[in-house]
């Protein structure tokens, strides 16, 4: 059984506190990623699993073992680092074989293991050369090489595609995706890259200054954000948050008169409340004036071929919320009002001042 | 150069080629009269052109040594000289990238003490505690003998910076890595440490040979036995008056022999010699 | 300045430093303070006993005329060695930045007197400027120079000086011309663009940009002067003729072994420690800024 438990754990350096109570529970080949921006915590707590820094509170559980006091090379993991972190002087195959020598098992099982992940990643020509002689993307591959060799419970990776060009990232990651299906081990990713969250993962858990915001599914992530946060992180651009008030005994949403939007179904118990509306960009379309529910002025539109982006400001003078609108057509128009429409289903209303989801 | 001005140059080769012969002179003179005899040393002026004592001069010297002023033999003498400039070295550096691995590695009380402790060292030189580290070898029983030569020298702490410095240029995620791999301390030293700072040892080696060899005021102090004289000691010791009564022919032979090794070393590995110094003086 | 990675452990550290220790506090500490210990006392004609005499000592040391002069010869010394090598030094290292065909070759044959003993230059100098015999004195008695550093002191200061430089411009030549390697050479092209001459471009970048180098060499050439040239002087003049050329650490060691008097020569290493401190600190003090890692 290789799952693993993260239960209430706190994490201080001296009289910071940077990790503040987290709690997941990872399924054995689930595959896990920690996203958050710069900072949340993701990296600290990646490190706490591998045992490379303590835990100040809490249990970190991997299988049935608490695993707090144990060193990483007992935990049975593997991890793959940003920087690739290969020892320079060895070639690809002593780098592979590094842990295993260690470990001290016979000849022929490591060259096995090594011939094995080799041939995975398409490294078997690659054997005998330094990393200085590798470029980005094959030294990547070494690290995971390095950590697939180790057969562990568990691979730990640390924003391994941050460090490659944008094409290379994007085949990279469907290679994990491969790798993964392949080995089914369980894995924890971490990134601040959103886009690698939601195409890698099965669950999300999504991190702000060393807090939870949101553990779920990548689908349920973004057409169910748990708060602002989550909200604005997931998506690009990310969602519309708009102030406005429910209205009409629980059954519209209005803002400065600029925003008149029907609820899904009456809501009686909202009634004169002040809200955040929440509209993913995409999920706007041209209309005509009178049938609109909002009009933004518009202040600069960016035409990407088959998109247009425009982006715009409510309210009189342009003196309201700031908003984007993802549209599929090609925009002519390049100021005024834009009447836009939005289906009510796709409609998120948030507290403005906890930032949390109001529930249907 | 950002134009081109053939005059300045000119006037640039013109004094390198100036600087090369002040600096190559004295060492052709002194090959010269290597290969004189005594007389015609002395029928001034001397001679501009090699002689043709060259293997008599030198044979003589290596194995019998000169008959005024001391009369060792050369040959011990480079011996000896060669012990001290390897010995120096390699025992500095040992136990220098081990205090040094410790010191950048590990976190332990008077870490912080033991490092000024081992910095202080840096900021008196030999000659400035001559009479008691005398006494300290003398109690020790160490007069004329190559520990007594060369312990002393080992205690500065310039290979410990150096190192220090080096290290703190691996990236922490290695250390990390090969944790993760299952490696103590110990292990990643060795398999890791070691190996990436061959280029700093080279470095540090080619200045520590020279120093090492070109030693003077402390075997100077220590041996009173000929059989444990340094090259550059048996030199000073084969002078007996300011001037004439000198053989100037074997002396000078002897010190083309002392200065031999030395820059062989540096012409061989000059592109550690430039780094080692320029990166020990950081 | 800290690893992030530390390992952990109770006792290996302490396992690890102990050998540099052991050497740092036998041969290095327990001697200098042992020097302390012995400036403050006196012994008897016999060395048999010794009495605490506080800072007497040092006392009779500022009384003694040799010892003040001992100052002035170190002082006057090492200004020339240091002086001198800078400006040398400078030259060669800028003609050879200018010069691209040959730079190897002049490179290697600046940089080789480094090898060289101290006492083997001093007697490669001696034996060029030898009264009767020398080369150097047959030509300057060519020119009606009457040379006998043997007899006259300033010709022997002279004498060490030369030796002295001549050994330590390799080291300065290095240090300068990876100093002046270092320099952008945008910088330099931008000023030739604003109109400056190669004179003037040498004059308000290149020696600003070079003052921390210029710095360090300094502070280095001084205590090169004051120690390194121990062998120079033991080899040609031994601190001759009539203490001409005895610097403060020659004196220490004439003191010290041969003439015994171990009170003042630990009193003379004790000062010449300060002043090495000294030195060495406001290097350090000065250099460590600019240092990171």
């Amino acid at each position: 059984m290789s799952a693993v438990s993260i239960r209430n754990v706190f994490k201080s350096f001296g009289a910071v506190q940077v990790i503040q109570g987290i709690s997941m529970d990872i399924k054995d080949g689930e595959f896990v990623v920690m996203v958050g921006p710069s900072g949340c915590g993701k990296s600290t707590l990646l490190r706490m699993v591998a045992g490379l820094e303590t835990i100040t509170t809490g249990e970190i559980a991997i299988g049935e073992r608490v695993v707090n006091n144990l060193e990483p090379k007992d935990r049975d993991i593997a991890m793959v680092f940003q920087n690739y972190a290969l020892y320079p002087h060895m070639s690809v195959r002593d780098n592979m074989a590094y842990g295993l020598k260690i470990q001290g098992r016979p000849k022929t099982d490591i060259d096995a293991r090594v011939q094995r992940a080799a041939e995975i990643l398409e490294l078997a020509q690659l054997l005998k050369r330094r990393p200085r002689e590798l470029s980005g993307g094959q030294r990547q591959r070494v690290a995971m090489g390095r950590a697939i060799v180790r057969e562990p419970r568990v691979f730990l990776f640390d924003e391994p595609l941050s460090n490659l060009d944008a094409k290379l990232r994007v085949q990279m990651r469907s290679e994990l995706q491969a790798l993964h299906q392949r080995l089914m081990t369980t894995t924890l990713y971490v990134t601040h890259d959103q886009v690698e969250a939601m195409t890698l993962a099965h669950r999300m858990l999504v991190m702000n200054a060393g807090k939870t915001e949101q553990i779920g599914a990548p689908l349920e992530v973004y057409s169910k954000p748990a708060t602002t946060f989550v909200a604005a992180f997931i998506g690009s651009p990310p969602m519309n948050l708009i102030p406005g008030r429910i209205t009409e005994g629980g059954k519209a949403l209005a803002s400065d008169g600029d925003v008149h939007a029907r609820l899904p179904e009456a809501r009686p118990a909202l009634d004169g409340r002040n809200v955040l509306l929440g509209v993913r960009p995409e999920h706007f379309e041209i209309c005509e004036p009178d049938a609109a529910m909002l009009s933004p002025d518009i202040d600069f539109i960016e035409l990407l071929g088959s998109d247009s982006l425009v982006y715009g400001h409510l309210g009189a003078d342009k003196a309201g919320a700031r908003m984007a609108a993802r549209l599929h057509t090609s925009v002519v128009a390049k100021e005024g009002r834009l009447p836009l429409r939005f289906d009510p289903q796709y409609m998120h209303l948030f507290d403005p001042e906890t930032g949390k989801r109001i529930e249907e | 150069m950002v134009e081109r001005r053939p005059v300045l140059t000119f006037l640039a080769h013109a004094v390198l080629v100036l600087g090369a012969l002040i600096v190559a002179f004295p060492i052709y003179v002194t090959f010269v009269a290597s290969t004189l005899t005594v007389e015609e040393i002395m029928s001034v002026p001397m001679p501009l052109l090699p002689g043709g004592h060259l293997i008599e001069n030198y044979k003589q010297v290596l194995f019998a040594g000169t008959t005024t002023g001391s009369r060792a033999a050369v040959d011990r003498m480079l011996l000896n000289s060669l012990v001290m400039a390897l010995v120096v070295p390699i025992g500095k550096m040992s136990i220098s990238i081990l205090s040094a691995f410790a010191i950048v590695y590990f976190r332990f009380p008077l870490r912080n003490f033991f490092f000024w402790m081992i910095f202080v060292t840096l900021m008196l030189p030999v000659e400035v505690r001559i009479i008691p580290t005398f006494q300290v070898i003398a109690g020790l029983g160490m007069l004329n003998t190559f520990a007594g030569l060369t312990l002393p020298l080992i205690a500065s702490a310039t290979a410990t910076f150096l190192f220090r410095q080096f290290f703190m240029t691996i990236p922490d995620e290695l250390a990390e890595a090969a944790r993760m791999d299952g490696a103590g301390p110990m292990r990643f030293f060795w398999d890791v440490v070691v190996p990436l700072s061959k280029t700093s040892m080279a470095a540090l080696f080619v200045i520590q040979f020279i120093y090492g060899w070109n030693q003077y005021l402390w075997p100077l102090l220590i041996t009173t036995d000929e059989t444990m004289y340094t090259a550059v000691i048996g030199i000073k010791r084969m002078i007996v008056g300011g001037d004439a009564a000198n053989e100037w022919n074997l002396i000078m032979a002897t010190a083309m022999l002392t200065m031999l090794p030395p820059a062989l070393v540096v012409l061989l590995m000059q592109k550690w010699f430039v780094k080692g110094l320029v990166e020990t003086e950081k | 300045m800290e690893k992030r990675v530390t390992f952990r452990s109770a006792w290996l550290p302490y396992v690890l430093v102990a050998p540099q220790l052991a050497i740092t506090v036998v041969f290095f500490f327990w001697p200098a303070s042992q020097a302390v210990w012995y400036s403050f006392q006196l012994q008897d004609a016999f060395g048999l006993s010794s009495q605490f005499v506080g800072f007497e000592n040092f006392r009779t040391l500022f009384r003694d005329p040799h010892y003040l002069q001992s100052f002035k010869t170190t002082a006057v010394f090492s200004i020339a060695v240091a002086g001198c090598g800078i400006a040398i030094s400078l030259l060669l290292a800028t003609m050879a930045d200018r010069v691209i065909r040959g730079a190897l070759v002049y490179k290697t044959v600046l940089i080789w007197p480094y090898a060289v003993a101290a006492a083997v230059a001093g007697v490669l100098w001696a034996f060029l400027f030898a009264p009767s015999i020398g080369i150097v004195t047959y030509v300057l008695k060519g020119f009606g120079i009457d040379w006998n550093w043997i007899l006259k002191g300033d010709q022997a200061m002279l004498l060490i000086i030369i030796a002295s430089v001549w050994k330590q411009i390799s080291y300065n030549f290095l240090f300068f011309l990876a100093g002046l390697q270092s320099i952008p050479k945008s910088l330099i092209e931008a000023a030739a663009i604003d109109g400056a001459g190669p004179a003037r471009r040498f004059w308000s970048i290149v020696i600003p940009l070079l003052s921390p180098t210029s710095f360090f060499l300094l502070v280095v050439n001084i205590v090169y002067a004051f120690f390194d040239t121990f062998g120079v002087i033991d080899a040609t003049t031994m601190g001759g003729p009539a203490q001409a050329t005895q610097i403060l650490v020659y004196k220490v060691y004439r003191d010290g072994v041969h003439a015994a008097d171990i009170g003042g020569s630990s009193a003379q290493s004790v000062i010449l420690m300060i002043i090495v401190i000294a030195l060495t600190a406001v290097q350090f003090r000065f250099i460590e800024r600019k240092v990171q890692y």
